[in-house]
């Protein structure tokens, strides 16, 4: 477990170097990505396998998303060019071979090594629901708060009643209707 | 899993934390300095794993819940202040906003 936990270590940090050095933005965001499969990989050897799952879902899936999306509603990879070179795939390819290697060789060896020192679902959800519930709460009235200003910031300054019913599209669409 | 200890984990949030930290203070794109932000706020999360599994208990991992979910507040917030800045001031240049105008 020692050795996954360098290996994907070294991983982690090589691909966040990586993420801070890159020019292209997109191909900084997939580092990124990459860089959080690590950490899901060193969380699952530090026997928390709840906060690895959580990791590759919460980080690596939505947060990630939402900087792709806002990186494709800027349009600031207009100047890159068009197709991935091998030079641009090669680096994800190396780190990610890595991180498979370690997740076939960490399938072999769950029956006997991973069940020792696990904290798992069940102990993080009654920590979770028993004496952290206020936490909870504030964490609810956290995002909510965070839904609405996002909500507010990216609305046109001059829609005085934005129109409901279509999501996030009407970003762009109502601002001709503004009277101040 | 118990023979990784916890200098390790430790020394490995601190040194993603200063990667953040160098790319904060160096990149200039704003995409890119949220995004360090969120390696930062990873590197915290991860801290609080390892010293949750050091004594085996459950703290660290919802530590690790509530950074997630500030985090994913952080990032709504920020890129919606990401689109904002590119529609006023035309690019993403976080020194572009130097000026403040009423």
């Amino acid at each position: 477990m020692t050795v996954l936990f360098f290996i994907a270590a070294a991983v982690a940090v090589i691909s966040t170097v990586l993420v801070i050095t890159r020019s292209n933005l997109v191909h900084a965001l997939l580092y990124l990505v990459v860089s959080l499969f690590a950490v899901a990989v060193v969380f699952f050897t530090l026997g928390a396998p709840f906060v690895a799952a959580l990791e590759v879902i919460v980080y690596a899936g939505a947060i990630m998303m939402l900087f792709v999306f806002a990186v494709m509603l800027l349009n600031v990879h207009a100047d890159a060019p068009p197709r991935l070179t091998w030079s641009a795939w090669a680096g994800p390819l190396v780190l990610v071979a890595v991180l498979l290697a370690e997740l076939v060789y960490g399938i072999g060896l769950s029956n006997q090594a991973l069940d020792d020192a696990i904290v798992g679902p069940r102990q993080v959800s009654r920590a979770l629901f028993g004496p952290y519930v206020l936490g909870v709460e504030l964490a609810s009235m956290l995002l909510l708060a965070a839904l609405v200003g996002a909500r507010h910031i990216s609305a046109q300054p001059d829609d005085g009643a934005p129109e409901e019913g279509s999501g996030e599209g009407d970003d762009g669409a109502g601002a001709e209707e503004g009277e101040d | 899993m118990a023979a990784v200890s916890l200098d390790y984990g430790l020394v490995l949030a601190a040194v993603l934390f200063a990667i953040g930290f160098v790319g904060l203070l160096t990149r200039r794109n704003l995409i890119v300095v949220l995004a360090c932000i969120e390696i930062m706020l990873n590197a915290a999360g991860l801290a609080f794993v390892v010293a949750g599994a050091r004594w085996g208990k459950a703290d660290g991992q919802v530590m690790f819940l509530f950074v997630l979910a500030m985090a994913a507040a952080e990032v709504a917030v920020g890129l919606a202040l990401a689109i904002r800045f590119r529609q006023t001031m035309g690019r993403l240049d976080v020194d572009s906003a130097d000026e403040m105008k009423g």
